[in-house]
């Protein structure tokens, strides 16, 4: 069992167990910060590509992202200032100008962590002065239980952990730059891979590109 | 201890003399020195090797001819040396074929050295200046680009005969704690790029006292117009595995790796000779030099991700992973390779520590500044006259390079901006030439060092273009990891390339600031945080060419196709010559009814072939920016 520690996060005192990064330590204490990638079992090799949950740290310079950041003791966090809410709103408009937008229909439509983030900072889902930079990739349907969007992935890469964890390691990221994407080997379709169905990897997707349904 | 000082020291003794032996029989008959690095073979060095044998053999002329590598004078190569005894060894330029066969005919078979042919002598004599004559000679100072273009680099007794290896048989002796003293007095800063001090990063990777670890020479060099790397490798190799095993015993690993990008077969093909060489000479391998110290090294080509340079992406790369950056901390001198503590230098960082080792700290803190002590490399490309790599001192100033090396703008042209430090760096203006060249003071001007790419601008220029193109790089070569990279350069590169098309809005500008601020504080590696360089540098210094572009449609270098048209002066137009006609491969160009020549804009595509081909007697072909003032000029021609 490790030691707890005291620090406080936008003035409220909180424990956290040593060694845990803020973004857990400020969770668990009912501290929103907004984070897309990050996953709790992964958090001593975070993956830390989503770039949203900034914060500031009392004494450094400049802003650093929550899940990298190991909570100490005595460590004064703020999670909102001006400048830390531009980088994050920044940040999230990017990830939005390159997320199929269709809430309406979306099965993830209310349980969807951009929604939570839009609403949580009061930010539009919709970015104002971006170009909506749609790559119109053709969505997986060759599985049963499970539709893929890759118009909607964030490329947080949860999918491709819970997969290798507790599915059968058909998913992984694949290509560079804006290439990017959540693919299986040789970019065949789920239905002809060896997809056991488990549906971990929607369970974990924050945006709706991988959904479960009935079937 | 002092016994086996002796063993190590008694057994370099042997290794020096027998290079002493190698190198002093170089000089009983004529030496003809080819500099064939990359950069000499692509202008034809191998042919004019080829030549030089060849006339050689049908003279019967007693001569030995090698393959060297490259001094720095890249732009007047292919370069040929040539040592005869009695005579100061000369250097000859801009050799043709014809040049080399004469050069035997008429120096090495008779005794006119053609002087009228030298570019330079290599020692000081009567009759023909040196290089330390000329302005650049006086702004250069060579360190790790001593012996570059001079010895062959695939013979370790060159090497040795020239100092070589005594800084690993002196340090061989010490401790490895001596060793990162040494290099922590002396300043050095890693000349990746970032600057961070040598010694440093080597006494934290020594603290860890860990069984295995590794020591890794990065020469994923890549980029666009840059390869100092290259030829250090290719011109020296030994130097830079003298370098790497110092580090090894510096910080206690018997395990070392050059990442060398696959691009360099070259540079691979001669590090691989030298390790051999060195391995056979008891230089590298089991028990180096009777010690107890070992070393193995080997080669890992990465395969071209730009992005590999980066230090976690080259450690990941390696591991068979894909080339992608993780978060920092932990650095790699604390969990590297296979998470080990690994020492990972640049090869010019690696290429400095031979030379400060055997001469030692403080002789290398009187060249260059208090704050960027030794020496800098630059690979001096773009407009200016004498293009190449250059050694300079830390400190001399942006003009010095353009100017005294560079001999100044090619075509009497006027200077715009340097780029300096690669896709990461910024763009300077004219008002910055007199800043100084050193980590610090290209920080604060907004560029940065760089790993030694300086790309020099003229008026014909366009700066939005120059930032796009760079732009276009980063986000080519963007890993796609993390939100502000893959998508912030991609959002940025959309503007840019809007108003480089004369399509952009004023509101763009301040959208643009705004991402390139996010993406440098938002980044989750040095490729996102210094990717917006170009750009803020550009919109820094060079704002009203946006502002021309998207409120005039107005290119002011004319560089921007959309924005420009070409157009034949009727006044200059000379009509019965039809250069202009033949030259068009898409039919654009016609003569009216006063026989004078007319461009159909409709049918231009802009590939400026009638511009070049117009005589320059009449130079009519001018380009137009914004493209409407043609209409005007019609008009106006009534």
């Amino acid at each position: 069992m490790g030691k707890k520690i005291n620090l406080t996060i936008d003035g409220k005192k909180i424990q956290a167990m040593e060694g845990d990064k803020i973004l857990w330590a400020a969770l668990e204490n009912d501290i929103y910060i907004p984070h897309l990638c990050a996953m709790k079992e992964q958090q001593q090799s975070p993956f830390a590509g989503c770039r949203l949950c900034f914060i500031e740290i009392e004494g450094k310079p400049r802003p650093v992202a929550a899940c990298t950041e190991p909570a100490l003791e005595g460590m004064v966090v703020n999670t909102r200032s001006e400048s830390i809410d531009r980088l994050v709103e920044a940040g999230f408009n990017l990830i939005m100008s390159n997320h199929h937008i269709d809430c309406k229909i979306c099965a993830a439509s209310g349980a969807c962590e951009l929604q939570k983030i839009a609403k949580e900072r009061k930010i539009r889902l919709k970015p104002k002065k971006l170009v909506q930079l749609d790559r119109n990739l053709p969505k997986d349907h060759s599985k049963d239980c499970i539709i893929y969007d890759p118009n909607k992935c964030v490329l947080c890469g949860r999918c491709v952990t819970a997969c290798r964890t507790e599915g059968t390691a058909v998913l992984g990221l694949a290509y560079r730059g804006f290439e990017r994407m959540v693919t299986t080997f040789g970019d065949i379709p789920l239905g002809e891979t060896d997809c056991s169905g488990c549906g971990s990897c929607a369970n974990v997707c924050p945006a709706g590109a991988l959904i479960e349904t009935d079937n | 201890m002092s016994n086996k000082s002796t063993a190590a020291a008694t057994a370099f003794e042997q290794l020096k003399q027998k290079a002493a032996g190698t190198w002093n029989t170089l000089r009983d008959k004529p030496l003809i020195m080819v500099g064939a690095a990359t950069c000499g073979r692509a202008a034809g060095a191998q042919d004019i090797t080829k030549v030089i044998r060849d006339e050689l053999a049908s003279r019967q002329i007693e001569a030995t001819v090698i393959e060297v590598g490259c001094m720095g004078h890249c732009y007047a190569e292919p370069l040929v040396l040539i040592q005869k005894p009695d005579n100061p060894t000369i250097c000859y330029g801009y050799v043709s074929e014809g040049l080399a066969s004469m050069l035997v005919r008429e120096f090495i078979a008779g005794d006119d050295p053609c002087i009228e042919f030298a570019l330079a002598a290599m020692e000081v004599n009567d009759f023909i200046p040196t290089f330390e004559d000329f302005p650049r000679g006086m702004v250069e100072k060579k360190v790790v680009m001593q012996h570059c273009g001079i010895i062959d680099p695939e013979n370790i007794d060159h090497y040795i005969a020239n100092g070589g290896y005594e800084a690993l048989a002196k340090a061989i002796d010490k401790s490895g704690e001596e060793v990162v003293s040494e290099i922590k007095t002396s300043g050095l800063r890693g000349r990746g790029g970032a600057g961070f001090p040598t010694g440093v990063k080597w006494e934290t990777c020594r603290q860890f006292k860990e069984d295995v670890k590794y020591v890794i020479c990065n020469a994923d060099e890549g980029d666009p117009g840059a390869f100092m790397d290259r030829t250090l490798l290719e011109s020296n190799p030994h130097q830079v595995l003298e370098g790497l095993a110092l580090a090894a015993h510096a910080v206690g690993a018997s395990k070392g790796y050059l990442y060398i990008r696959a691009e360099y077969p070259l540079a691979v093909e001669r590090i691989k000779k030298a390790i051999n060489q060195a391995e056979e000479s008891g230089l590298l391998g089991e028990s180096i030099l009777g010690t107890d110290f070992n070393l193995t090294l080997e080669i890992f080509q990465g395969s071209g991700a730009f992005v590999c340079g980066e230090e976690t992406a080259l450690i990941a790369s390696m591991e068979g992973e894909p080339g992608i950056p993780r978060h920092r901390p932990p650095f790699p001198a604390e969990a590297g390779l296979w998470g080990k503590p690994t020492v990972i230098n640049n090869v010019k960082t690696l290429s400095y520590i031979p030379h400060i080792i055997r001469k030692g700290a403080d002789w290398f803190r009187e060249t260059g500044t208090p704050d960027s002590p030794g020496t800098a490399v630059f690979a001096l490309a773009g407009k200016v006259i004498n293009t190449g790599l250059v050694e300079v001192p830390m400190g001399v100033t942006l003009s010095q390079l353009v100017y005294d090396v560079g001999s100044g703008i090619d075509g009497g042209k006027q200077f715009k901006a340097v780029q300096i430090g690669g896709p990461s760096g910024g763009c300077l203006p004219e008002s910055f030439l007199e800043t100084a060249i050193d980590f610090d003071s290209l920080n604060q001007a907004g560029a940065m060092m760089g790993s030694g790419g300086m790309v020099v601008m003229d008026e014909d220029d366009c700066m939005v273009e120059i930032a796009r193109y760079f732009l276009d790089f980063t986000q080519n070569e963007s890993c796609g990891k993390c939100t502000f990279c893959r998508l912030g350069t991609k959002q940025m590169l959309e503007i840019l390339e809007r108003i480089t098309k004369g399509e952009g809005a004023l509101e763009d500008i301040d959208t643009l600031l705004n991402l390139a601020k996010n993406v440098k504080t938002g980044s989750l590696c040095n490729l996102g945080k210094t990717a917006p360089n170009p750009v803020l540098s550009t919109l820094k210094h060079f704002r009203n060419e946006y502002e021309a572009h998207i409120t005039e449609g107005r290119c002011p270098s004319l560089m921007c196709l959309n924005l420009i048209a070409y157009y034949i002066l009727p006044d200059k137009c000379e009509r019965s010559c039809d250069a202009c006609i033949g030259s068009c491969p898409v039919e654009s160009i016609f003569s009216n009814e006063d026989r004078i020549k007319v461009v159909d804009q409709e049918k231009c595509v802009k590939c400026k072939s009638c511009m070049d081909a117009c005589p320059p007697q009449y130079s009519a072909v001018v380009k137009l920016s914004p493209p409407e003032l043609v209409q005007e000029k019609e008009n106006d021609n009534g």
